[in-house]
């Protein structure tokens, strides 16, 4: 009979969406009545573990037997009892369930630092973090480490804020320490807003004890007695994951009076953000946590001179926060070696959009773009043309798919017009209209102004009506330069990183591709056919059979025709909606 | 250099100075300045529209965007602090571009219909638009509509014309104290809301219309009236309570259509409901428009010559035939200090009687009494401004944010600074919102209280020992063995205050360098007033809280001229200044001042003279604007009193319930129709200017004055009221440096005695008129009434925010009366649980002098036992079920704040 048997089974947000839960009660219940649970004792296990990156592939499990690790994709609960019996009773894995070579594929250049442990640790428990080394490296600082120590090594290391702003850590908490008074916060911003991210949900939901640990370290290092993390409450599963962390963290002596017998004391409260996107924004952050309304305000004064309460604060993002106890454990120098000159370690990238690996990585930074999209993510879906990548969510750029062998650092993606942002990455396929994704963003930025600054306010709503009346055919002569101006003037006289850098979308996407808005304006013409106010479908009558597929899809009765004959589209009555385009098995239909 | 009305110069030290260049030019300012602020003390223009000097930075409209050497973009001229070597540039192409887009923006949201805009002229973003000559716009879009209207009767909210500013939500939270307003929604549909979007329901001061840069913001009351540009300006100075606040009136058509006020007065441009708002009363259909004489049981209008005639003719019999002692007269702390000058020079020049006094004895005159006493003067100490300088408020029996909105707005602004306040009041009055301790007393209990801290502040040797000895007398044993008895146990026992907070508020007064005490009505209204004054002058002056800047005694008075009309000697035992009629020597040089010979004792208080009216020794009284028939203790008795004399005569502007029951009438003029002066609450003398003419006939107070006093055989005769204002300065040093040219910036504060003097910011610099301030020991004397079986609740009555003393000006003015329509009692939810009582429910409240019946809020206001009733009403009126006969021993004031009751349900 096995001696170890362990099941991993992934419940992040992907995977509990997929059935993870269900499949863990599978997993349990197949034990029970195959008697396993019962001969093999504390030997066999089945584990809840953090999000893996292959969301894709949900439920993703592992049954790892005597330490030989397989790992199955796409599993259901009623695959379980196949599995139990094949794998684990017969010792056979089940290989047409087991994940495919594009699952390797999709790890190979990958390099894991803050998701190392996500996937292997269960983040509702603290021991599973423990005993793969976690908290070694808050004993290591408070017990061997004098603050300035601490603070030498982070700047040594190099690590810069995955916020998005890409500051430097170990100087802002240099900052913060020389701040006269006694008083001083440290804050994780959990409040991920951009579209499409979610890096830092599935960092708190998979290993919660990491950020806890960087903000105790960091709190030690400048002198910090309370610590807040502001995460959206759209995080549910997160929240509840840090709640049971940070007790279990009081618990065990990690935060509390006194932490490890030493004089050192913190704790740390959770806020709950309320959905506004501003509130990403370090002043607005503040203030949402001092109870008034989200709105950020003018620096200086920064954060670290006057922040919450009007004490010295300093904010730092989850992933800043989750390297650092890697940093500490394993030396500045180790973490200095991985990436470029400027941008050492790894970034974590939520890479979505066309793409046909989609899912949460994490990768050295300079790693080429082509790299991503084309050994990681696989390429593009469908095998369509890659078109853009557009990174750093509303506040970043776009990059053409010429420029694909640029590295992926603060630098190189700032000297494209985009940024690495906090880690959103959408790739985009000939089939995208870029004035659309210029719009799409728009639409959210000025959703989610705060409303305090009038070119934000007013300048972000006119720039997404000139894009709207160009995706609608509206366009005119005029629009694109003013569309740039009003750009320029929003960058530069906004308040706050959410105005200033709101045109980014717009001045990349008329940067690259101009021709794409020319086409709109003059010749009222979408190249990729995706704005429907610019589309036309009109039926190829050599190729109409008169099968009626369409007259019966059409939801507005616009194509007419007797059966066997030719039929037609009264374009009066189309609506655009591409019905028939897709239904139409002899390509009869035009689309232009 | 800056300068300040309140304050003069202000003295700015070089030592903490910095220099920048703005445009090439070399600017020196104290460190921490903005650059705006830099820019402004230089006359450089930087366009603005968020920005007001009162508020905190803000930095959302961007217009002040401005070039500094070194940073990589534009930056915010008002919220960016000027540093040392910095050079700015406030204006190039580029800046003013992009400025022009900022407008051009704003502006393709906006209704631009400047043409029947009521801002119009006034509105900065027009102002803007002009400019920069913005005529097409380039941004042109959706604007936001809105179809809900806010139906509030103060306020236009015109939401569509709101650019968003926030100036209204900063002025609402940061100076007013009640975040009424904040901005709803994000984005282009950022609105500036009530909450819930439902209709405005706050403290209606206006604030948010003074601060609104464009036509949002519209007092209800001005629309249609006037725009600024047809409007003429007239500065004078609040008619309601103490503060002495500046109204600016903008006059159209001989109407006084809004009031606004400039920010450097000593109310730095805020105003509260009444204030602002409270104005419609002037033009009010109901005054009084001519003369009436009593003829039969009716009123019938007479002429001027008739009705002066007729009463000169009563008065000089009465005087013939009883003796000028028969004839008393009421003055008005309404009116100004020349007319209440004239008023008592009438009535002991012309009639020949100290019987003058007036409503001070109902409010300050235990202040006055006690003050005079041990420090040798009884004013406020300090000033309003100096508020901020404390760094402990002590108030105590005060309902500071209701009864003087204006100070409250100083006190909040000095805990925005960090100060610390301590509140002692029966009610949870809403400035406890702010306090960092608060004493709730059992009402009558304050020198139990006041002893009580001064016990624990003896005991852990926290006085001032220098002080004490170097400027004080009494400090003895004697003195000490009286505060033994007041433990903070005992103390507690009798005032129901927790000890530890006792202790704890005596520390943190003690413990402070510059503590203010702050009180009025709470302290005065008592049999045992005096009394109370004293505790609180020995509380004062064993922590050496006195002459200096931002410590020291301050009773804050409650009418706009309060301070003035005592002042002006209309109280029976003294002369202007305070100058006793009992003394010859003082006597005689009013003698030769007036030229007449002067009666030689003591006149009858305002309380004395209703129980003699009552007993029949005084036949005939002069009412000048004031109404004792609603304001006066235990009105039943005080109306007989009133009816039963053989000759009243009532001076005021509206037919009051005084007024109805006179012999003749006489129509005077109000606040906005004279020339004049009044004094605050902080010895400020400002000018009182004429904004519109008198309604009918009715006729300056001063001019009827002399005009009867002509007709009674003694001449005045002033061909312009400075000339009164000259004879003051003669008849009282304290004002003989005071000119109406030198008031003409601000005012000035009394001692006043040359005419290079710059005014007294804060008394008893360097000792007081005594010599040496006097510790009196007081002991805890319980009130007149305690509650029994029969009356088994304490009754404190007092004012509210919207109406003032009887209503006679508010009760006339449509949106006050709209948000305080009727009297009501304040009852604590457990009492009104044991009377089955809910808000709303009708009940009748009686006290051993007569009952009411009212309509009951319960609310945690007054503790248990506790009820409160506003005085302003005649429906109701609070002062049937008060006593008439509980007066202070010394200063004669009744005890308002203590009376028992009964509260019964009606069904």
């Amino acid at each position: 009979m096995n001696k170890d048997i362990l099941i991993k089974v992934c419940m992040g947000t992907g995977g509990i969406a997929a059935g993870g839960e269900a499949v863990i009660a599978a997993f349990e219940k197949a034990f029970r009545s195959a008697g396993i649970s019962a001969s093999v004792e504390k030997n066999c296990s089945v584990h809840k573990v953090g999000c893996r990156g292959f969301c894709a592939r949900d439920v993703l499990v592992d049954v790892i037997v005597n330490g030989d690790k397989f790992t199955y994709e796409y599993i259901k609960p009623d695959m379980v009892e196949r599995i139990v019996n094949a794998h684990i009773k017969a010792g056979i894995p089940v290989a047409e369930w087991l994940v495919k070579d594009d699952y390797h594929t999709f790890h190979n250049k990958q390099v894991k630092v803050v998701l190392s442990d996500c996937g292997e640790v269960d983040p509702e428990d603290i021991d599973s973090y423990i005993n793969r080394g976690g908290y070694e490296a808050t004993k290591k600082v408070l017990t061997a480490m004098s603050p300035e120590e601490t603070i030498e090594t982070v700047k040594a290391s190099g690590l810069r804020g995955r916020g998005g702003a890409g500051f430097p850590t170990g100087v802002k908490w240099e900052m913060a320490r020389r701040q006269p008074g006694s008083v001083k916060y440290i804050i994780c911003n959990a409040d991920e807003g951009d579209p499409g991210a979610f890096m830092d949900r599935s960092v708190v939901e998979g290993n919660p004890h990491a950020v806890i640990e960087g903000m105790i370290i960091g709190a030690y290092a400048f002198g910090a007695r309370y610590g807040y993390v502001y995460i959206r409450a759209e995080y549910p599963l997160a929240v509840e994951r840090l709640h049971l962390a940070l007790r279990q963290a009081r618990e065990r002596g990690f935060l509390g009076e006194k932490i490890l017998g030493t004089e050192f004391s913190f704790d740390i409260k959770i806020k709950l953000g309320a959905g506004a996107f501003v509130c990403g924004e370090e002043t607005a952050l503040i203030a949402s946590i001092e109870g008034k309304r989200g709105q950020p305000r003018a620096k200086p004064p920064f954060p670290v001179q006057k922040g919450l309460w009007g004490k010295p604060t300093v904010i730092n993002n989850v992933e800043t926060l989750a390297n650092v106890p890697y940093i500490i454990r394993k030396g500045a120098e180790w973490f200095a070696g991985m990436g470029t000159e400027k941008s050492k370690g790894t970034k974590v990238f939520a890479l979505t959009g066309k793409i046909k690996n989609s899912g949460l990585i994490e990768v050295p930074m300079g790693i080429q773009l082509r790299e991503i999209i084309f050994d990681i993510g696989g390429g593009i879906e469908g095998g369509k043309k890659l078109k853009a990548v557009q990174t750093g969510g509303p506040s970043g750029g776009c990059i053409p798919a010429s420029m694909v062998d640029t590295a992926v650092d603060y630098e190189s993606l700032a000297r494209m017009g985009s940024i690495v942002g906090s880690g959103g990455m959408v790739v985009l396929d000939e089939t995208d209209c870029m004035v659309n994704v210029a719009k799409y963003f728009l639409q959210f930025t000025q959703a989610e102004s705060c409303g305090k600054c009038v070119p934000c306010r007013v300048g972000t709503k006119r720039l997404l009506e000139i894009l709207t009346r160009i995706t609608e055919g509206k366009g005119k002569e005029g629009d694109l330069e003013l569309l740039e101006i009003l750009s320029s003037d929003v960058k530069t006289t906004s308040l706050c990183g959410l105005g200033q850098t709101a045109p980014n979308p717009v001045l990349s996407t008329l940067k690259y591709y101009r021709d794409e808005y020319e086409a709109h304006i003059f010749e009222k013409r979408c190249p990729a056919g995706v704005c429907k106010d610019l589309l036309t479908y009109s039926i190829l009558e050599e190729f109409c059979k008169g099968c009626t597929a369409c007259t019966r899809v059409c939801p507005a009765g616009a194509i007419i025709g007797e059966k066997k004959k030719p039929h037609k589209i009264i374009q009066d009555v189309c609506i655009k909606c591409g019905a028939c385009f897709e239904t139409c098995k002899f390509k009869a239909i035009k689309k232009g | 250099m800056t300068q300040s009305k309140e304050l003069g110069e202000v003295n700015e030290s070089r030592v903490n100075m910095i220099t920048l260049t703005i445009n090439n030019r070399q600017i020196s300012v104290p460190a921490g300045t903005t650059i705006l602020d830099a820019a402004r003390r230089n006359e450089i223009h930087i366009p603005t529209l968020c920005d007001d000097p009162r508020l905190e930075p803000y930095g959302g409209c961007r217009l002040c965007l401005v070039q500094v050497k070194g940073m990589p973009r534009p930056v915010t001229a008002c919220t960016t602090p000027a540093t040392d070597g910095m050079e700015v540039e406030t204006s190039n192409a580029e800046i003013e571009r992009q400025r022009r887009t900022v407008v051009e923006l704003l502006l393709s949201d906006h209704p631009n219909d400047c043409m029947v805009c009521e801002k119009a002229g006034d509105c900065m973003l027009q102002e803007l638009a002009y400019f920069y000559n913005v005529r097409e716009n380039r941004f042109a879009g959706e604007r936001r509509t809105y179809a809900k209207k806010d139906m509030n009767p103060f306020i236009e909210r015109d939401m569509e014309k709101c650019i968003l500013c926030g100036k209204c939500v900063r002025v609402c939270d940061e100076v007013q104290g009640v975040a009424a307003i904040d901005i709803a929604n994000r984005g282009f549909g950022s609105k500036i809301s009530p909450p819930f979007d439902k209709d405005l329901n706050c403290e209606f001061c206006g604030q948010c219309v003074s601060v609104c840069p464009t036509g949002a913001l519209l007092g209800k009351e001005s629309l249609g009236k006037g725009r600024q540009k047809d409007v003429k300006e007239v500065e004078t100075v609040c008619p309601y309570c103490g503060c002495g606040c500046n109204l600016t009136l903008h006059v159209s058509r001989n109407e006084v259509v809004r009031v606004t006020s400039k920010q450097d007065t000593v109310n730095e441009g805020w105003l509260c409901v009444k204030g602002r708002f409270g104005f419609n009363f002037i033009s009010s259909p109901d005054r009084l428009t001519a003369p009436l004489i009593r003829k039969g049981g009716a009123f019938a209008e007479a002429s001027w010559e008739e009705a002066l005639g007729y009463i000169a003719e009563r008065l000089t019999a009465i005087k013939s035939k009883h003796g000028p002692d028969a004839i008393g007269g009421l003055a008005s702390a309404r009116c100004t200090n020349e007319e209440n000058y004239l008023f008592q020079k009438f009535m002991r020049a012309a009639i020949g009687t100290n019987n003058v006094d007036h409503c001070a004895r109902y409010c300050h005159s235990s202040t006055v009494a006690g003050l005079a006493t041990v420090f040798g003067s009884g004013a406020m100490t300090n000033s309003i401004a100096e508020i901020e300088k404390n760094d402990v408020m002590f108030v105590i029996g005060s309902n500071t944010k209701e009864s003087h909105p204006i100070i409250a707005l100083r006190m909040i602004k000095a805990k925005r600074k960090g100060a610390k306040l301590i509140i002692a009041d029966p009610r949870r009055v809403p400035l406890v919102r702010f306090a960092d301790i608060w004493l709730q007393h059992r009402p009558g209990t304050d020198v139990a209280l006041l002893n009580g801290m001064m016990h624990v502040i003896v005991k852990e040797n926290l006085v001032d020992r220098a002080f004490i000895e170097s400027m004080t007398d009494g400090f003895d044993e004697e003195f000490k063995k009286n505060l033994e008895p007041y433990s903070p146990e005992a103390a507690e026992s009798i005032t129901g205050v927790p000890k530890d907070l006792i202790v704890k508020a005596a520390r943190l007064y003690a413990g402070s360098k510059k503590a203010g005490i702050y009180y009025t009505m709470g302290i005065t209204q008592h049999a045992h007033g005096t009394d109370n004054v004293y505790a609180i002058a020995n509380l004062a002056l064993m922590t050496g809280n006195l002459g200096k800047e931002g410590a020291g005694v301050n009773p804050l008075r409650g009418q706009n001229n309060v301070q003035g009309s005592t002042d002006m000697g209309c109280i029976p035992n003294m002369y202007p200044g305070y100058q006793r009629v009992t003394v010859p020597a003082i006597r005689q040089k009013f003698e030769a001042l007036w030229n007449v010979k002067l009666p030689d004792k003591d006149g009858l208080t305002a309380p004395e003279m209703l129980m003699a009216a009552e007993k029949g020794s005084l036949k005939a009284l002069y009412i000048m604007g004031e109404n004792p028939a609603l304001s006066d203790p235990d009105l039943t008795h005080t109306v007989k009193a009133l009816k039963a004399l053989e000759f009243l005569v009532v001076q005021d502007i509206f037919m009051t319930e005084t007024a109805e029951l006179a012999h003749v009438v006489l129509p005077g003029a109000s606040f906005a129709e004279k020339v004049g002066t009044f004094t605050n609450t902080e010895r400020r003398v400002q000018r009182v200017r004429r904004a519109v003419n008198s309604p009918g006939t009715a006729m300056k107070d001063s001019l009827i004055i002399m005009e009867l006093s002509k007709r009674m055989g003694y001449e005045m005769n002033y061909s312009h009221t400075v000339e009164i204002f000259r004879e003051i300065g003669q008849a009282w040093p304290a004002l003989a440096g005071m000119s109406y040219a030198r008031l003409e910036d601000g005012g000035i504060q009394w001692p006043c005695p040359t005419p290079d003097h710059p005014g007294t910011q804060y008394l008893f610099k360097g000792g007081f008129p005594r010599g040496r301030g006097r510790f009196t020991a007081v002991t805890y004397q319980p009130s007149h009434e305690e509650p029994d079986k029969e009356y088994p609740f304490i009754l404190t009555t007092g004012r509210t925010l919207f109406q003032y003393h009887t209503g006679t000006m508010t009760r006339k003015v449509r949106p006050i009366n709209a948000v305080s329509p009727e009297p009501f009692i304040e009852i604590n939810p457990q009492d009104a649980r044991a009377l089955s009582l809910e808000s709303g429910a009708k009940v009748r409240v009686s006290s051993r002098r007569g009952s009411i019946t009212l309509k009951a809020v319960v609310t945690k206001r007054p503790g248990k036992g506790v009820v409160f009733i506003p005085f302003h009403f005649k429906e109701a009126a609070a002062n049937i079920l008060t006593s008439g006969t509980a007066l202070d021993p010394v200063a004669k004031i009744p005890s308002f704040k203590v009376s028992t009751v009964r509260v019964e349900k009606v069904s």
